[in-house]
């Protein structure tokens, strides 16, 4: 048996801007693999495949380039799935902000069951960027379950005039849905953020 | 399943840091809400090895184009561990940096220092069952950055840890013992005083490779589960 002994957490520290050639090499064309896509969605997979699509603003209303965000989620069926393989669908998905004007993420993936009797679908965002000395927890819900959304614990307990900031809307589009998630860092409507 | 123990807040920089200007704007202006752990945080990614090439803890290989890329050797090595001291086995630790002149790869890097053809300065790698990881690199340099005049970076080295969930998240930098540019760094200023502490690294002769490498220990402590009596 090891010597166990109480131990401090390590503290966070900035992604830095200079991220992209490690996290999201494929996206930003590095010479380098990527450890998860930004696009989960595997040949033969079950569920609605679905865009979420948004931009992160700062304090000033500014897109924030430089951004990096992941996703953790359930399959169709409401069920994680921890070990990431190549060949099958994993919940867990990165993807950056870009270097360009157009500073949107875009996450392609499938719409999440519901993973319990309590909680409306729901994928876990968490955001890293220069200026972020820790990282960022959110949850974004969907528009199109308003029901399920309305018995949601964690929806619930939010204040009536932020509870708004994590719902997604839902775009039709010609071939897939959008679904569209601004994350604003700061200011009027700022996104409600979490920790557990 | 267990509660994890809650972001310790005496560990962790304040997330806006007047100091770090970049921080003003860019972090959350409000309190984060606290919510319970659902089986969403206590599930995350987790990795075997078919995820990792056969160079990724090797950044004085995985990006030979010509030649050997120029720099000090540093063997880089630690455990990752929860707050009650065990070690966390198979979780990946990505690692990043600037190369041994202070100059990233990143096509955003405008120093102007040279690039090394041969260093891309990413890797990845899984802990062991004793919840070690290893890799080889070169020492990275100093470099200078806009946060306020004649700002430099200390070296350092970016790490990213998955742990067994969501929450275990981490990304962090490692520093170097002794590094005078740290207590300018308004970046490693950043957590309390103590905890600050942690992120700097010590030699470690016991890890150096005669006549290749010298060597750095660096542990890494995650959320997790306090100690109970019975292993305190």
């Amino acid at each position: 048996m090891p010597e166990m002994s109480e131990k401090k957490q390590t503290p966070s520290q900035t992604v830095g801007p200079f991220f992209s050639y490690g996290w999201t090499p494929q996206q930003y064309g590095y010479d380098h693999s990527d450890l998860v896509p930004g696009n989960l969605v595997k040949d033969g997979i079950q569920g609605e495949v679905i865009t979420i699509q948004g931009i992160i603003y700062n304090g000033e209303g500014e897109e924030m380039k430089h951004a990096v965000v992941e996703s953790w989620q359930a399959d169709h069926a409401g069920k994680y799935t921890e070990l990431v393989a190549k060949d099958k669908f994993s919940g867990f998905g990165r993807i950056g902000t870009g270097r360009g004007d157009d500073a949107s993420y875009r996450i392609r993936t499938i719409k999440p069951g519901q993973v319990d009797e309590q909680q409306a679908p729901h994928i876990t965002l968490t955001i890293f960027s220069r200026g972020l000395m820790h990282h960022a927890y959110t949850r974004l819900y969907f528009s199109d379950e308003v029901e399920a959304n309305a018995k949601d614990p964690l929806l619930q307990s939010l204040p009536d005039d932020r509870r708004y900031t994590l719902i997604a809307q839902r775009m039709e589009g010609e071939d897939e849905v959008t679904y569209r998630f601004d994350i604003h860092m700061q200011g009027d409507g700022e996104t409600v953020f979490l920790e557990f | 399943m267990k509660p994890f123990t809650p972001k310790d807040k005496d560990s962790h920089p304040t997330l806006i840091h007047p100091p770090y200007k970049s921080s003003n704007l860019r972090s959350p202006s409000k309190n984060s809400i606290i919510v319970p752990q659902t089986i969403t945080e206590l599930t995350g990614p987790q990795f075997d090895a078919s995820a990792l090439g056969e160079l990724d803890n090797d950044l004085t290989r995985n990006g030979r184009k010509t030649g050997e890329p120029l720099g000090e050797r540093l063997i880089v090595t630690g455990r990752v561990l929860e707050e009650n001291g065990k070690p966390i086995p198979n979780t990946m630790v990505e690692v990043w940096q600037a190369n041994a002149a202070g100059r990233y790869i990143d096509l955003d890097d405008q120093h102007e220092a040279p690039l090394d053809p041969n260093f891309l300065g990413a890797g990845r790698m899984i802990t062991d069952k004793n919840g070690e990881y290893r890799f080889l690199t070169l020492r990275p340099g100093a470099y200078p950055w806009g946060n306020h005049y004649n700002a430099w970076r200390p070296s350092h080295i970016h790490f990213s840890v998955i742990g067994p969930n969501m929450m275990t998240r981490l990304v962090t930098q490692m520093y170097f013992d002794g590094d005078p540019l740290l207590k300018y760094d308004p970046i490693y200023q950043g957590p309390p005083d103590e905890a600050r502490k942690r992120l700097v690294a010590d030699f470690s002769l016991d890890d150096t490779e005669e006549g290749y490498a010298l060597a750095y220990r660096w542990d890494i402590v995650i959320r997790g589960h306090k100690a109970t009596p019975a292993d305190a």
